[in-house]
């Protein structure tokens, strides 16, 4: 069902690398984001990861 | 909003409510500046979440380093004082900013949103309770999270690859993939977890970086490095590095002594029982959802799939089964780093499909005074001193620092701040540069990476120029660095600020450069990738020219019939070219190509041909390359001789039509990887396990008496796919292995066709008589990509496909500003990647065509025109191709050009200029000449 009101805002629930880009998309094309996080600080798993492949470049 | 949940989701698609509870912190974020001073005097110890239970946290913690907010946080679950009123509070106590607050409390929130993205992410299976693998009880059994910790410098080790047991280094490590996947028995996860084969390679590599002469040996049932580079990565891994693969199934792990030495035993491929001993064994555990995911699942009201997976279509990969929820990343299906960045893009996109009218309502631009004007004015420089609470006070003599730049010319104000950065602070610095007309500011205190952003608002919110501002870094190259030698640190802060001081004395007052954005898009290739990236596009209101070489929209996706879910291709495939060809925004030129290309971003000109000849000029401030990919045509297997061995999409049209001899068929052969991962072409074409599998599937299920086989080098059937592969050997469809160097043979036997392959677990050549072969023929890059490329000066990769501008965190960006990729052109991928990534491109596209212009950095190459001679030494240097050699207006030689939407002020083209012909602004001759004096004098 689709009501004709569009509220300019979006919610992300979680702040891993995909719901950060999501955020960081949004915000950059006119929308007001509310980025909700479950933990203290956003960054998700790959904050964990010490190297990616395949550049083994820093995942910070 | 951290530390929240969503509770509730009330309202429909564009008009949502949502509650959204918010646990108490404990800590006042706008007061605590993560001076880290709590976290030293707090006596509890609990295991650490972000070292996964590697190391230790204190019960008051940041989650890592870096975090953002770099904010502190109790733990209510350890904390004494939270536990028992009145104990401890030391936190308390020592900070100085006055932050901890004990009786902070859980707040509920309601907020009215027009869509919500669910991007929850997994949990890495807990392999403690299987009990198989020794995970708990023996302490040198850890998961590949962990072991990534311990490799990491911030980790609990700091690198150093240890035995937990004794400490002592590790010197034989082993790897047993699929711990939590491909298995139902333990775990109940059927599915593969996509991620952990590659993740095991890396681990196994980069372990043996840190530690020389560390055996490693990857134990696994199929190699599944499907992802771009991934094959690459792992031959290095086999013939640089030396990691061993053993393909086998490792059932179990048992403690050897009371060392913790790790003894497993398994059945190798000659089918001998093997014992071997190790140091270290990773369990290289799998994704799953977790318990909260499932809760806020059944909040959102979506429905999940079989293995709790967020339930989506191929053809609408983020869209969940209700309305104006989206999701993106590990909640749909295990998946890596790339693909979740992609599905970032795209559920942004979605939802801009969905709110595009109330786009703008609720964001504003923040306003400033108007600057004043400092052309004339002498220098009067203020400099704030900052304490950083006591990580620069503890160890510089901050008060020294404010009485010596006090001494400096042209320094008419100086202060120390507790924390210069605080908003209170900032505040401060506001009202000090109005009151004592400061027009030049310097802050010594943290780095310019991290904070100068901050202080350049502080100007702008005062009236001044946001360029007047230099920072002097004593924190990071000083008071961290030199915390033994307080004295010298002392010093080195002066010199620091004297040169910041010589240096802003010569800053100058600079402007952002905007550039106007030409709000239309052009998408290159018209299949499944290019249509859904022009219709996103068109129907979040922009204008879009589609360009499809061909007479015919579709693309590769028109040889296709099934999703690997059983989703009819035909049928999405029409409803889609029907939207395009109805929607009014969309201009599609047919049968035509780019064939040269003007300008940048924001402002390209783009010449279409069409075949007839005719030119027409598009200008488009973004751009998209969906070119698609092309099926190759196998040169082996006697393919050209022999009529009965055909190519998997030959076979499909056969199949449907159901054509005589293979509807009276009985005996199949699938051969895998033809004419991928071997030789110049070491990569995965991604779909082809998968699609004979589904043709495996389907002719059994047409007549089970059929005898399939299935010749394959590593099953690839990743993700949920697996299913497919667990259906197709319960319907006795036969899978043999074969390795590159013993290649199956063809030849034609009378009315058959025979098949000779190696037979690994008979350990005899088999011979296979049958009525058809079917080739799984591998995916190729368009073989005039790099052409295109060209024109819009964006690189191909060794095999030809499009090179993205990075490889995990800007997977569909070119590094030329205002170009996308998308789809095969980018690497083979099935339908529901190709659509993610073409939704991501126009989210991309989107993010610059929503502005009417683009506002840089002022921080750009200048030329001078009385020194530049045209020499052109800085045109060879400049990475962006941002300088060009003109001729000078008034006819007398050549200058050069800067094109400052393409120049990133790295300064490269100043340092190789002989004449100071080319400055980088806000980085002077002038002022760095007197940046380098400053530093000499004392």
């Amino acid at each position: 069902m689709l009501g004709t009101k569009k509220v300019g805002s979006v919610m992300i629930v979680g702040g891993g690398v995909t719901g950060m880009q999501a955020a960081l998309d949004l915000a950059d094309s006119g929308y007001y984001v509310y980025l909700v996080e479950k933990s203290g600080a956003i960054g998700g798993a790959m904050a964990q990861l010490d190297k990616t492949f395949p550049t083994n470049d820093c995942s910070m | 909003m951290t530390l929240s949940e969503v509770v509730g989701v009330d309202g429909i698609a564009g008009d949502f409510n949502v509650t959204v509870k918010e646990s108490p912190r404990y800590v006042d974020v706008d007061k605590c500046i993560a001076c880290g001073a709590c976290t030293e005097k707090c006596p509890k110890k609990v295991d650490s979440e972000y070292d996964a239970a590697t190391g230790k946290r204190k019960a008051i913690y940041v989650k890592y380093a870096q975090a953002v907010p770099l904010k502190y946080q109790i733990d209510p679950n350890s904390c004494i004082r939270l536990k028992k009123p009145g104990a401890c509070g030391f936190c308390e106590t020592v900070c100085d900013a006055g932050a901890i607050n004990f009786n902070d409390t859980e707040k509920m929130h309601q907020i009215n949103v027009g869509a919500i993205v669910l991007a929850p992410g997994f949990e890495a299976y807990d392999p403690t309770e299987a009990g198989v693998w020794g995970f708990g009880t023996n302490p040198n059994v850890i998961t590949a999270l962990q072991l990534e910790r311990y490799l990491s410098a911030s980790g609990p080790t700091e690198g150093h690859l240890i035995r937990p047991s004794d400490g002592k280094p590790a010197r034989k490590v082993a790897f047993l993939q699929c711990v939590g996947s491909r298995d139902e028995n333990l775990c109940g996860n059927g599915y593969c977890s996509s991620v952990c084969c590659m993740y095991a390679i890396k681990e196994a590599v980069i372990a043996k970086d840190h530690v020389p002469g560390l055996q490693t040996t990857i134990f696994y049932m199929d190699m599944r490095t499907h992802g771009k580079e991934f094959d690459l990565y792992l031959e290095r891994a086999k013939n640089d590095s030396g990691v061993r693969f053993v393909r086998c199934r490792v059932n179990g792990v048992e403690t050897d002594g009371v060392g913790g030495d790790c003894r497993l035993s398994y059945v190798n491929e000659d089918g001998r029982q093997l014992e071997e001993f190790y140091d270290l064994v990773v369990l290289s555990v799998g994704l799953q959802t977790p318990k909260h995911v499932l809760e806020l699942a059944k909040t959102a009201d979506i429905k999940l799939t079989a293995a709790n997976f967020a339930a989506t279509s191929d053809f609408a990969p983020v869209q969940t089964s209700r309305e104006g929820i989206f999701t993106c990343g590990a909640i749909a299906g295990p998946k890596d780093i790339p693909q979740s960045v992609v599905e970032g893009s795209a559920a942004a996109a979605a939802v801009s499909d969905l709110l595009a009218p109330a786009r703008h309502e609720l964001t504003s631009e923040p306003s400033f005074p108007t600057e004043k004007d400092i052309t004339g004015e002498e220098p009067r420089i203020g400099v704030f001193v900052c304490h950083c609470g006591s990580n620069i006070a503890g160890v510089v003599d901050v008060k020294s620092v404010e009485d010596y730049a006090a001494t400096l010319p042209d320094v008419v104000y100086v202060e120390r701040n507790l924390f210069s950065c605080s908003q209170d602070t900032q505040d401060m610095i506001t009202k000090r540069i109005q009151e004592q007309n400061l027009n030049r500011i310097v802050i010594a205190a943290c780095t310019p990476r991290t904070h100068e952003p901050l202080f350049r608002e502080t100007l702008k919110a005062a009236g001044l120029n946001e360029y007047l501002v230099e920072m002097a870094n004593i924190r990071n190259h000083d008071s961290w660095v030199h915390v033994q030698d307080p004295k010298g640190a002392t010093a080195k802060a002066k010199d620091l600020v004297r040169m910041a001081v010589a240096k802003v004395t010569y800053g100058d007052s600079l402007r952002p450069i905007s550039v106007p954005i030409t709000q239309k898009c052009l998408v290159i290739g018209g299949g499944v990738a290019g249509m859904t990236s022009a219709l996103n596009l068109a129907e979040q209101g922009f204008e879009v020219d589609l360009v499809e070489q061909t007479d015919t929209l579709g693309g590769n996706a028109l040889h296709l019939k099934h999703t690997w879910s059983g989703e009819h291709v035909p049928t999405q495939v029409a409803k889609l070219v029907d939207k395009v060809m109805r929607n009014e925004k969309i201009l599609l030129h047919k049968e035509a190509r780019v064939s040269a290309v003007e300008g940048f971003v924001g402002n390209f000109r783009s010449t279409v041909t069409t075949k007839d000849g005719k030119t027409k000029v598009v200008e488009h401030g973004a751009g998209i390359i969906a070119t698609g990919g092309e099926p190759f045509t196998p040169t082996e297997y006697n393919y050209d001789s022999i009529t009965r061995v055909v190519t998997s999409v030959q076979f499909d049209k056969l199949f449907e039509l159901k054509e005589q001899h293979v509807k009276s068929a009985r005996r199949f052969v699938f051969i895998q990887c033809v004419g991928s991962r071997e030789g110049d072409n070491m990569y995965c074409s991604k779909v082809c396990c998968t699609h004979s599998v589904q043709s495996a599937i389907a002719l059994k299920k047409e007549n089970p008496e059929r005898n399939v086989y299935i010749l394959y080098r590593d099953m690839r059937t990743y993700g949920q796919r697996e299913s497919l592969y667990k259906q197709a050997r319960k319907l006795g469809v036969v899978f043999i292995n074969y390795e590159l160097h013993g290649k199956p043979k063809v030849s034609e036997a009378g009315n058959m066709v025979a098949v000779e392959v190696w037979d690994h677990v008979l350990h005899r050549p088999l011979k296979i008589e049958c009525d058809l072969v079917i080739l799984a023929t591998a995916v190729r890059p368009k073989v005039d990509a790099s052409d295109l490329g060209k024109l819009y000066k964006v690189p191909v990769d060794g095999h030809g496909f499009f090179q993205e501008a990075h490889a995990k965190l800007r997977p569909v960006d070119f590094s030329t500003d205002g170009m996308f990729v998308a789809g095969l052109a980018h690497y083979p991928k099935p339908i529901e990647e190709s659509v993610a990534q073409a939704l991501a491109a126009s989210s991309r596209a989107a993010t610059l065509l929503s502005k009417t212009s683009v506002s840089l950095d002022a921080i750009k190459a200048t030329v001078d025109e009385n020194y530049c001679d045209g020499c052109a030494l800085c045109v060879d240097v400049c990475p962006y191709h941002a300088i060009s050699l003109v001729d000078r207006p008034e006819g007398n030689g050549k200058i050069i050009r800067v094109n400052k939407a393409q120049c990133k002020g790295c300064g490269l083209c100043q340092g190789t200029c002989p004449k100071r012909g080319v400055f980088v602004a806000g980085f002077t001759m002038q002022q760095i000449s007197a940046q380098v004096q400053a530093a000499l004098a004392v």
